[in-house]
């Protein structure tokens, strides 16, 4: 089973957000690791870039498929995590820790509340594997 | 029958162990409406001793550059291939193996590509390098798609000397919407830096441009490169790999991406291919990179291999979301070039390339003593040159053939105006005797 | 156990070494810093490795010897056809009368490639049931690119501009679905049915007026004829769509039946695996689109053509053509092989190239299907697809099972493909292997299916007698490594 942080919102295609204020810092969940296998390398969006809630935000590859990252919350995107770049592994070691992806600074916090709880997405990443 | 071992008792132990009466049975599937009733519709089956007349026959109805003093180029190149290229390229361990999948047993074949990714980066100044792509054509149409894919823009400028037949290619591949593709004027045989820079902003993903262009002058990049990382556009820049033995490396003078063609070292012209693209990039393109790429690694015991990487950007993973279709490639004349590559050496191409330079510059000279004979350019040129004539090139052309020489390909097939332009192109195969009866042929039709 | 490592070239490097002879200058010499310019020219040309030819000979030689092909080795590896090249062809095509031709010398010097060209289309459309045909595309991925293309110059010509769908099924090669999207289309997946055929009914609910065109594969991806196929284009056609045939998969149907006849459009052919040209370690292969007439105008140009006099020549005058997707005619040394074998085998060879192919795969499978899972359990065409996943419970996977059959000297199988397959093998054994060939890799894989359950760590570890061992494919890609660098303070010499 999976880890599922009790603290996190997590959207259908199994990203994670963390709000703080009308930051949200955004990641892919354990359970989304597992599937995709050995991460090698992501697609992360350059800072100033304006994302609608369900929009491509990056993309990721691992050694047997390639995936799109979804944009849980809408926004701008203000900080990305460039040590991805060099060691994507963290995705796979620390998805909620060192593994996150990008900061959006959300234009309508609200969206928030749309996401699901840890419970609801555990019946999900059940559901799928 | 040629090829299949079979014999018919061979066939009898196959078909009682599938169980089957005849191997007509096995197409139970296809429908019966869709059997095909009749033979097809071919010539006789040859023996292999007919084969080998027949074909003997059908290339003796050519008559290629070495029944003719040639100076033709345009794209294709006939420079001196080495015997031992031949030779190597021959093991039929490397020409009768598949794409290299499995890696512990294609490891000849893994690292030539990862020499030739090296040799790549060395010529073209670029960070790194593929596996090859089908032609020089292809390869600057997939480096603009790459532009595009990795910018996430529109529109791409490409100059009017560049060599038209990879315009063409070009414009195929853009085709469907991908981007709009505009024109760069070359006045005095250069691309326009005025027109560049009015036409530049931050809609253009990437400016293509030759070097040497087409018309034999080689490009100032450095300008070029400037006024494109103004507006974060790509320099794109499809290079002469021999010119590449003594010019400055694209990559030295600012370009983001170089692409050629390959065929000038080590693969014969064989009407136009199979032939070989290179594409080398900066390394901020490397996830955007179309087709195979080899990688160094190591098995458990430590010890280096090679394998096919980078897997997930291609079409097998990827499928629509892939940047390039790509799959199989060049790999075999990839491997001559390597070849090629590994025998000049430092100084062996960086001697081509003088020959080249010397015998081209000798020949314009020569050419522009005969009356009503003058560069259309005032331009520094490598190894090709575009020289205005009093009368039309293609006449030229076609008399000069009656006397053995294949004097240049006319500037009008391609651009109108031209009609008295011929380019010509000189390799280090061309001897200063066939120069001299080229200059006293003319001299003697003008 | 027989590892060992072969240096890199630039290894075995040393300055002043030269492996050509080059004729002396016989012209005056140019100072290229005032030809061409300062600024311009390198002063000291390119950091290539310096070796004499009998280094670069044997470095070469000794990589070939690290490297196997179907001339070393029995190589079934799925949706490639590696059947046997004949040495003939490679001789013919290398002919200086052919070699030897500039691709701008006037059609006059070219009449014999020209002839050879114009036949080789003609042997195609036949072959095909098609009308007409190019040689232009390099390679089947170029050939479906090519056949979209043309797909929506024919719409588009019929003012029919919101046909922007692709409908590729899932089993498909990855090239369909890359191809489409490159030309520009949408792709829309259809479902395949329990028999591994196209699902009608996903793709009646899918077909409609903004489908372009349907691509398939015909016996599929799975090595499997799908019977409905005359209903799945009708389907496609009555909805005013296309239909493409992916040609990867001719082998097993020459002279028996043929893409137009089954109502296809369009079509590719790749002359690297049916028409037994060899694959080069990854290339040059060949990819000729051939069309029915109402595409013909379309086709790239330039067009091959015979006047009334029997003399041949390029046509550039198409103005309906989508125009160049290659520069020249394609890898036409490529096509003289192919034109060789056709001839070789004429009509009725052809068809027993097919019938063979077609009796080799159903014989291996029948030696297999006890030991290994047969998802799709039907008579298939000239390949099969088994699944690895009864051995899923020793730990086992597809990629161990090919990693140990490495030892046993024969070239594996396709695994991971198709993507509907969990663990998938795909075989295809062509038509020019021997049963005792055939039995010797079933006797292999029936031994790696016992290995698993008494000795995995044979299998797990494997493959044991390579010149390397597994080599870790995931550091490789999470820390690309992808050219030779001199090392540090190396470069003062």
């Amino acid at each position: 089973m999976s880890n599922i942080p009790e603290e996190l919102r997590y959207a259908e295609t199994h990203e994670w957000v963390k709000v703080d204020g009308k930051r949200a810092l955004v990641g892919i969940s354990d359970h989304a690791q597992e599937e995709l296998g050995d991460v090698v390398a992501l697609y992360l969006p350059d800072v100033g870039k304006q994302v609608s809630k369900g929009d491509k935000l990056a993309e990721i590859d691992s050694m047997k498929t390639s995936d799109v990252i979804y944009a849980p919350v809408s926004g701008t995107v203000v900080e990305v995590n460039s040590a991805v770049d060099e060691t994507p592994e963290i995705v796979n070691e620390d998805p909620y820790g060192k593994g996150w992806l990008v900061v959006i600074e959300m234009s309508s916090p609200g969206e928030v509340d749309d996401l699901m709880t840890a419970a609801q997405y555990a019946e999900v990443a059940k559901g799928d594997s | 029958m040629p090829y299949i071992p079979h014999t018919p008792r061979d066939q009898e132990r196959m078909m009682r162990a599938i169980g089957i009466g005849a191997v007509d049975e096995l197409f139970r599937d296809v429908p019966e409406s869709l059997r095909l009733r009749k033979q097809l519709d071919l010539p006789e089956p040859l023996s292999e001793m007919e084969l080998v007349a027949e074909l003997n026959e059908i290339a003796n109805a050519n008559r290629g550059v070495d029944h003719y003093t040639s100076f033709l180029g345009a794209g294709a190149y006939d420079h001196f291939v080495p015997s031992a290229v031949n030779h190597l390229v021959s093991r039929s361990e490397f020409y009768t193996a598949y794409t290299p999948y499995q890696a512990e047993i294609s490891q000849g074949i893994l690292q030539a590509i990862y020499e030739f990714q090296t040799m790549v980066c060395i010529l073209t100044g670029m960070d790194v390098a593929n596996a090859s792509m089908y032609d020089g054509a292809t390869a600057a149409a997939e480096a603009a798609v790459m532009s595009l894919n990795a910018s996430g823009r529109k529109r791409v400028l490409v100059s009017q000397f560049v060599n038209p037949e990879y315009r063409s290619v070009i414009s195929t591949y853009l085709s469907g919407g991908l981007a709009t593709v505009d024109e760069l004027a070359c006045p005095g045989g250069v691309t326009g830096i005025d027109q560049l820079r009015a036409m530049l902003d931050d809609s253009v993903a990437s400016v293509i441009v030759q070097y040497p262009n087409f018309a034999g002058i080689v490009e100032d990049l450095e300008a070029l490169a400037g006024e494109c990382q103004r507006v974060g556009a790509a320099l794109i820049v499809i290079a002469d790999p021999i010119s590449l033995g003594l010019l400055k490396s694209p990559g030295a003078l600012g370009a983001d991406i170089v692409v050629g063609e390959g065929q000038s070292m080590g693969n014969p012209l064989h009407f136009g291919g199979p032939y070989l693209g290179f594409m080398g990039a900066r390394v901020k393109y490397l996830r955007y990179l179309p087709g195979r790429i080899s990688g160094a690694t190591t098995d458990g015991e430590g010890n280096r291999g090679f394998v096919l990487t980078l897997q997930a950007r291609e079409q097998h993973i990827r499928r629509e979301r892939a940047y390039s279709n790509i799959c199989t490639n060049q790999s075999l004349n990839a491997l001559a070039a390597t070849i090629y590559l590994s025998l000049m050496g430092k100084t062996g191409l960086r001697r081509v390339a003088e020959l080249c330079l010397n015998k081209s510059h000798y020949l314009a000279g020569r050419l522009c003593e005969i009356d009503g004979v003058s560069m259309a350019y005032e331009a520094p040129f490598f190894k090709e040159f575009v020289v205005r004539l009093p009368m039309p090139a293609e006449e030229v052309v076609n008399k000069l053939r009656t006397h053995r020489i294949l004097a240049g390909v006319p500037m009008g097939r391609y651009y109108s105006g031209m009609e008295n332009l011929l380019l010509i192109c000189v390799t280090e195969k061309r001897t200063k005797e066939d120069m001299d009866e080229f200059v006293q042929r003319l001299g003697a039709i003008l | 156990m027989s590892r060992s490592t072969e240096p890199l070239i630039f290894e075995l490097s040393s300055p002043g070494r030269l492996g050509v002879d080059l004729p002396r200058c016989d012209v005056p010499s140019v100072d290229p810093g005032k030809a061409i310019g300062q600024n311009l020219v390198s002063s000291t040309g390119p950091d290539l490795p310096e070796l004499s030819e009998i280094d670069v000979i044997r470095h070469f030689t000794r990589l070939s010897k690290r490297n196997i092909g179907v001339d070393t080795s029995f190589y079934p590896l799925g949706s490639c056809t590696m059947k046997y090249n004949p040495k003939v062809n490679e001789d013919l095509a290398s002919l200086p009368g052919f070699a030897s031709v500039h691709p701008l010398q006037p059609a006059d010097d070219a009449q014999g490639t020209l002839r050879l060209l114009y036949e080789l289309e003609q042997f195609l459309v036949e072959i095909g049931g098609m009308d007409a045909a190019s040689l232009q595309p390099a390679a089947g991925a170029q050939g479906e690119m090519t056949g979209l293309m043309l797909i929506r110059a024919y719409h588009m010509a019929n003012g029919d501009s919101a046909r922007r769908k692709i409908l590729v099924p899932d089993s498909s090669h990855g090239t369909n679905p890359a191809s489409a999207a490159l030309t520009g289309f949408e792709v829309v997946e259809v479902m395949s049915n329990d028999r591994g055929g196209v699902d009608l009914e996903d793709l009646k609910r899918l077909t409609d007026e903004t489908v372009a065109g349907l691509m398939l594969t015909n016996p599929n991806t799975l090595g499997l004829f799908d019977e409905n196929i005359e209903e799945i284009v009708k389907i496609v056609h009555n909805a005013g769509g296309l239909a493409y045939y992916d040609g990867a998969n001719m082998n097993a149907i020459l002279g028996i039946c043929r893409p137009g006849d089954m109502g296809f459009d369009v079509m590719h052919f790749n002359l690297h695996k049916t028409f037994s040209t060899p694959h080069g370690g990854g290339g040059p292969g060949s990819g000729p689109v051939a069309v029915k007439k109402h595409l013909t105008r379309f086709l790239p140009k330039p067009r091959v053509r015979k006047d009334s006099d029997g003399r041949y020549y390029l046509d550039n005058d198409c103005p309906d053509s989508i125009g160049k997707v290659r520069s020249f005619c394609g890898n036409v040394g490529v096509c003289i092989k192919a034109y060789c074998y056709i001839r070789q085998m004429g009509a009725a060879g052809l068809t027993e190239v097919s019938k063979n192919a077609v009796l080799n795969a159903n014989y291996l499978l029948s030696r297999l299907k006890g030991t290994y899972d047969l998802p799709y359990d039907r008579t298939c065409m000239h390949e099969f697809v088994l699944s690895a996943e009864n051995l899923k419970s020793s730990g086992v996977k597809a990629r161990d099972v090919a990693k140990r059959l490495l030892d046993y000297g024969v070239h594996p199988p396709t695994v991971y493909f198709p993507l509907i397959v969990h663990e998938a093998l795909m075989v295809e054994p062509t038509e020019t292997e021997t049963i005792e060939t055939l039995d010797a890799f079933a006797d292999a894989m029936i031994a790696i299916a016992r290995e698993s359950e008494s000795d995995k760590e044979k299998v797990l570890g494997a493959p044991h007698e390579t010149v390397v061992g597994r080599l870790d494919e995931v550091l490789a890609a999470r820390k690309p490594d992808l050219r030779w660098k001199p090392r540090a303070g190396a470069a003062a010499e």
